[in-house]
């Protein structure tokens, strides 16, 4: 299949970018790797396409203060390179590693994967994890909004029409991050062998990204043991609502969740690391 | 002959050259002037009348140069055929290539535009204007069979296609199967599900027709152009002569390609209508969705044994899915397992029902093995659950059964003749290459522990017929051609060779492995011979491949033209030696007067005699060129010993193949690089269709797994290193003792990785798990067996 | 229409193009560089897999068919047409493919050949795992993948023991001249200005 007709315009600043994006049936094609396939099954027709390709300002990450500032037109590749997110951010150069394939990774960015907010996606539960903070910009200027508020529905975000992400920032976590294949993002902070900060999101497990906030709860001052993760995890599933689809019925995702969840927590304490 | 000992050298092979640097031809590549672009409209419905149909919209689009519906070309169109009509009174319905009335499953083709670019065409399609009224969809298959069933074909009356039975007691091949069920010790009854595959070869299909004056040529990426020859010609009333086929480069087919497909009659409507060339190129989506898939089939089984092991007798019954009409082979692929469910073993009694079933859906036809994988996976399920219930271990329930190596030939109670085989030279060779006992220690350490990863070991001993097949024996069964294939060789005056082959490879390497043959036969350089295939105008006469069938039948065929080319070469040759033509002996690639080793005369020698024929004998007719058609007297039965050991994660579900041993014995190996090849293939589309994949209909009947997104072909990050290794016991009546391969691996692994992962979950409680067995299967299958344990049951 | 000018195989191409052109498309139907193949709509077999240069000016693997040719403007793409070396000698991992039966039907092996390519460049000792995770984005229904792998470890110890990347050679005009059958215009017909200097 090939795409529809379609118009096309390569802006070489954001705001010449945002002026196209007014239009409402105006697409963002960022890497394009998850747009260009459903433009040649034709289940999406924009009138046109606001390639963001030469807006060399959205690609790199770089510090800024304690935040690291990733440019929405970053590739996975180029996140995996980066030895900013290796150090501050290993959590998400995990997540990144196993999304889609080499050749996807080097046309692919965080930024497309964050707009286009497929529950199903790894990175959007890691930015929940990671408490990241999207930058948007629109014609009456830039505004901070939270991963926590970004992800409002399924393939739907906080972005207005004509508005565009521009950069994620993410808050320097030197804490114990771990990932358990697909899905579960944990990050802890251990005190004197307790758990005395932890955050759990889980991709896929309803229509947005979501944190599993029981399991936090019941963790959050608890001992950093088996006796207290195992039975927290098992209530990692409440308050999601995964879907019932081809690929596995909602009841298999949530025990998933529940033993993935365990291995990700595990895996966060036992990497854990004090810092000396 | 054999003297340069190209046959069993693993030659590297020639089609490569072109494959690795880009310069294939594929059909998607021909470019004709003048050329338009077909798209095609296909039914959103998967069982619906068709109330109004209007092209006309499509026209006024850019580009577009015509637009039709299956009303437009009723008359001229024909009906699509099948040539496997297995019973006298099975239920045929027509097969319009474009839908008329009715369509009956989703992706069937109702209309179609040309227009001067792909993109134009497919554009167009969104105009044109289709009313459907919805009819009741049939997708169930038993309960397509019930009294008051809604109806596929309202006119038919049934959903049944034909009923089919084999009885060995009937046949006088062996006992009454319910006597022995009566009688028996020990009776396993289960049910199965071999669940529908898509064949999904790499290259899409495509198809160019070109009518010049009366002439068409038609280019199609099909296994089968000869056959495709005849039936064009037959269901357009095109005369033959006037229909070239020609399948250039052809990206894999697996059976996929084993159909005339209604694209292909399209075309050729299309062409013949606007007298311009045209081009249709599937896409994926559309291949998924309209080329026939494969499979699909519940079989409901009765094993009948002594305590002591001994299997007495096997009844099957087979219900299996037509889809919405009959495709060129779908009747029969069921039935070519009808004598392979007995598989190596020698039991007294055995019957075979199958009930052909028309639902709302794309219609089965041939997958790699058609109707030998789920016969294999029957048996070789069977045994092992024969073995735990006498708490036994799988191999030795095998070994008490099977047949053993003297006992060749053998004759089975299918009533087949088995040629030769050592079943227990390859499980013992299978069995250290695997590390069976030191795998079985660690299962015991890792269930004792309460290990969450658990171990499995599974084992499939597998035979199957190849070599389709002797002709007398297809007409006994109904088929509608026969089984022989042909092969041609042609000297050239400087002594190279070109050989025309009737197979018709994609992907096989018939180039290498038939230049082998001849090189060793004539004594020519490999690199001398050039093998023209698949184009009807060069090859005019072959029955093309599938059924593992070139070799094992071609091959021959091949063999048998080379030595005519040496007998009308040994008169020429004896003129040439001024000697007695009794004097000669070929040997070495020479004719050499018997007891003078020196000297002598090449077939190239001889070709150029012939060329210039300045002094040729009387009466010697100027050519060495021969051809030979052969026609087998019985199949070959390849076999072989595969096991496999799992990890399976009983907290997620998931499944790990460490580690899988293929042994296998195809016979005589022409080249153990291209065996080695088709081996690792065939076990990873077995193990593919063990743990990925799978066709999934709705209940509305629209194809959910649409797209390689959700039909999950596996990468080579999902598969372990194969093993592979093979022992060889010669066909025997085969010149090069070979039996065919490209099936085997399909027809094995399947059951290996099935019994594996059962095995290493058997201790807790699960004795079954629906393929494909996902995570989710396995964790559901953990749940219920769980459940029945806390209940009180258990199996 | 949009005018783009790409640089395939050594060659700058100008061309004007629809913007919902895929690469793949404007590589096979407007260049004719037909080796490239497609083989699904939703960037799962990567038989379409290509080198394209990007921002950095790095060759990286891509699919063709998710990328538009709008997007490819200005860069570099190196396909299976224009992988072997300037006097047309194979690439080590074209002979790998070859000498261990990497390929059966061949419709996968441009696609193939390319991403091992990709693949050694960023990693020229890799073990069979991470060739098997390298290759997760093609798909082959032949091979079994098994031999593909044997390929691909091959091919890296030959451009170990070689000294040289798997980068293709810097492609040189001779080339498109020479044996390469199509690499486009003839010599004296190509303005200096367009003969291809190495990727920076």
């Amino acid at each position: 299949m090939i795409p529809a007709a379609v118009e096309y315009t390569r802006p070489s600043t954001v705001d010449a970018a945002i002026e196209v994006l007014a239009d409402e049936d105006a697409k963002v094609l960022a890497g394009g790797q998850s747009l260009i396939p459903l433009l040649r099954l034709r289940l999406s027709a924009p009138t046109v396409l606001v390639d963001l390709g030469a807006l060399a300002d959205l690609r790199g990450v770089r510090q800024d203060g304690d935040d690291l500032v990733i440019g929405a037109m970053t590739t996975y590749d180029a996140i995996l390179r980066d030895p900013l997110v290796g150090r501050y951010a290993p959590l998400l150069a995990a997540a990144t590693q196993t999304v889609g394939d080499r050749q996807v990774r080097h046309l692919g960015t965080i930024g497309g994967s964050l707009a286009h907010a497929d529950p199903a996606g790894d990175l959007p539960a890691v930015s929940l994890a990671l408490d990241a903070t999207m930058e948007v910009t629109g014609a009456s200027g830039t505004r901070s909004v939270p991963a926590t508020e970004f992800f409002v529905d399924y393939l739907t975000t906080a972005l207005a029409p004509g508005e565009l992400l521009t950069a994620v920032r993410v808050p320097n976590n030197r804490v114990a991050q771990g990932w358990a294949l697909v899905g579960v993002a944990a990050l802890c902070r251990r005190d004197n062998g307790n758990i005395a900060d932890i955050r759990v999101a889980l991709a896929n497990m309803a229509p947005t990204p979501v944190r599993a906030t029981a399991v936090e709860t019941a963790l959050t001052g608890a001992q950093a043991h088996h006796t207290a993760i195992i039975p927290a995890c098992d209530r990692a599933a409440e308050g999601t609502s995964p879907a019932d689809d081809l690929s596995a019925s909602a009841g298999y995702r949530r025990h998933l969740a529940c033993v993935l969840t365990k291995r990700a927590i595990t895996g966060c304490i036992a990497g854990y690391v004090d810092e000396t | 002959m054999t003297v340069t000992a190209e046959v069993g050298a693993p030659r590297r092979r020639k089609e490569d050259a072109r494959l690795i640097t880009g310069r294939t031809m594929w059909t998607e590549n021909i470019t004709l002037p003048g050329m338009l672009h077909l798209a095609i409209l296909r039914s959103p419905m998967a069982h619906a009348r068709i109330t109004r149909i209007d092209c006309a919209p499509a026209l006024g689009q850019p580009g577009v140069v015509a637009a039709f519906s299956g009303r437009d070309v009723a008359d001229v169109q024909g009906s699509l055929p099948c040539a496997w009509l297995v019973t006298e009174d099975i239920v045929h319905p027509d097969h319009p290539p474009l839908a008329v009335d009715e369509v009956r499953h989703v992706g069937e083709a109702v209309a179609v535009v040309a227009a001067r670019s792909r993109a134009a065409a497919l554009d167009a399609l969104a105009a044109v204007e289709v009313d459907y009224e919805p009819l009741p969809v049939v997708l169930d298959l038993e309960q397509a069979l019930a009294e008051g069933a809604d109806l596929v074909h309202a006119d038919k009356g049934t959903n049944r296609s034909y009923d089919w039975v084999f009885d060995s007691g009937a046949a006088g091949t062996g006992g009454s199967v319910d006597e022995a069920l009566a009688s028996a010790e020990v009776v396993i009854r289960r049910r199965y599900r071999q669940q529908r595959l898509i064949p999904a070869f790499m290259e899409p299909r495509s198809v160019v027709v070109d009518p010049t004056g009366d002439q068409y040529s038609i280019w199609s990426a099909t296994q089968i152009p000869h056959i495709l020859r005849f039936l064009v010609s037959v269901v357009t009333g095109t005369p033959e002569q006037k229909v070239r086929v020609v399948a250039p480069d052809v990206g894999g087919g697996f059976g996929g390609k084993l159909q005339v497909t209604p694209e292909e009659l399209i075309c050729f409507v299309a062409a013949r209508r606007l007298g311009k060339p045209v081009k249709y190129t599937e896409s994926r989506a559309d291949s998924l969705v309209s080329a026939h898939h494969g499979r699909d089939m519940i079989q409901d089984l009765e094993l009948a044994a002594r305590r002591d092991g001994t299997v007495l007798g096997l009844k099957v019954h087979l219900t299996a899915n037509m889809g919405a009409y009959l495709g060129l082979v779908t009747p029969g692929i069921p039935l070519l397992g009808a004598f392979m469910y007995n598989g190596i073993y020698k039991f007294p009694a055995y019957r075979f029902e199958c009930t052909g079933v028309f639902t709302n859906t794309v219609i089965t036809d041939a997958y790699r093995g058609a109707g030998r994988p789920e016969a294999t996976y029957a048996i070789e399920r069977l045994m092992d659950e024969l073995a735990v219930e006498l708490n036994l271990d799988p191999i030795e329930v095998r070994r008490r059964n099977w047949i053993r190596a003297e006992e060749f030939p053998f004759t089975t109670v299918a009533g087949l003749t088995y040629d030769s085989g050592d079943y227990a030279a390859a499980t013992d060779r299978a069995l250290a290459l695997l590390g069976y006992d030191e795998l079985r220690r660690e299962q015991a350490q890792r269930r004792e522990a309460g290990d969450p990863v658990q171990l499995g070991i599974g084992v499939s001993t597998y035979t199957e017929m190849c070599g389709l097949a002797p002709s007398r024996v297809l007409g006994s069964l109904r088929y509608g051609a026969g089984g022989w294939e042909s092969a041609m060789v042609r000297v050239l005056p400087t002594g190279k060779v070109e050989v025309v082959t009737g197979t018709s490879p994609h992907g096989q390497g018939h180039e290498t492995a038939w230049s082998q043959i001849v090189a060793d036969e004539l004594g020519v350089p490999f690199d001398d011979v050039e093998v023209l295939h698949g184009d009807t105008r060069s090859s005019y006469k072959g029955l093309d491949t599938y059924g593992s069938r070139s070799l094992a039948v071609g091959g021959i065929a091949l063999y048998q033209a080379c030595q005519k080319v040496v007998e009308k070469a040994k008169p020429i040759a004896a003129r040439l030696l001024e000697c007695d033509p009794a004097d000669l002996e070929f040997t070495g690639g020479r004719f050499q007067v018997r007891g003078h080793p020196d000297g002598g005369k090449t077939i190239a020698d001889c070709s150029l005699a012939v060329f210039t024929s300045h002094d040729l004998p009387d009466g010697v007719e100027p050519t060495l060129d021969a051809d030979a058609v052969y026609d087998p007297v019985n199949f070959s039965f390849p076999h072989g010993s595969h096991l496999c050991a799992v990890e399976v994660d009983t907290q997620t579900g998931r499944v790990d193949v460490r580690s899988y041993v293929a042994v296998d014995d195809v016979g005589k190996a022409v080249n153990p690089l291209i065996v080695e090849g088709q081996v690792h293939g065939g076990v990873v589309q077995g193990i593919a269709q063990a743990l990925f994949e799978e066709a999934v209909y709705d209940g509305d009947g629209n194809l959910l797994s649409g797209t390689f997104v959700d039909y999950t072909l596996p990468s080579a990050a999902d598969l372990p290193d194969l093993v592979t290794d093979r022992t060889e016991s010669p066909a025997p009546g085969h010149p090069l003792g070979a039996k065919g391969v490209g099936e085997a691996g399909t027809i094995a692994a399947t059951p290996a990785v099935v019994n594996a992962v059962v095995d290493a979950l058997r201790h807790r409680g699960v004795s079954d798990i629906q393929m494909p067995c996902t995570p989710e299967r396995v964790w559901q299958a953990l749940q219920s067996a769980s459940r029945s344990d806390q209940q009180g049951g258990g199996s | 229409m949009a005018r783009i000018s790409i640089t395939v195989d050594g060659v700058r191409y100008d061309d004007d193009v629809e913007p919902r052109t895929l690469l793949v498309y404007h590589l096979r139907e407007q260049l004719g560089k037909v080796g490239t193949v497609v083989g699904c709509d939703t960037s799962n077999c990567g038989a379409c897999t290509v080198l394209m240069s990007d921002p950095d000016g790095r060759l990286v693997g891509v699919k063709s068919c998710a990328v538009l040719a709008v997007q490819a403007d200005g860069r570099q793409v190196v396909t299976i047409e224009g992988l072997a070396g300037p006097d047309n000698t194979l690439h080590p991992v074209q002979k790998a493919f070859h000498e261990r039966h990497a390929l059966q039907c061949g419709f996968c092996t441009p696609g193939m050949i390319m991403a091992a390519v990709d693949l050694l460049t960023d990693n020229p000792d890799p073990s069979d795992a991470q060739i098997r995770e390298g290759l997760e984005g093609n798909l082959c229904r032949c091979t079994g993948y098994q031999n593909i792998v044997r390929a691909v470890r091959d091919a890296a110890r030959d451009l170990r023991e070689a000294g040289r990347s798997a980068a293709p050679a810097a492609p040189t005009p001779l080339a498109g001249e020479d044996e390469t059958p199509d690499s486009g215009l003839p010599r004296e017909q190509v303005p200096d200005e367009v003969i291809p200097q190495p990727v920076p």
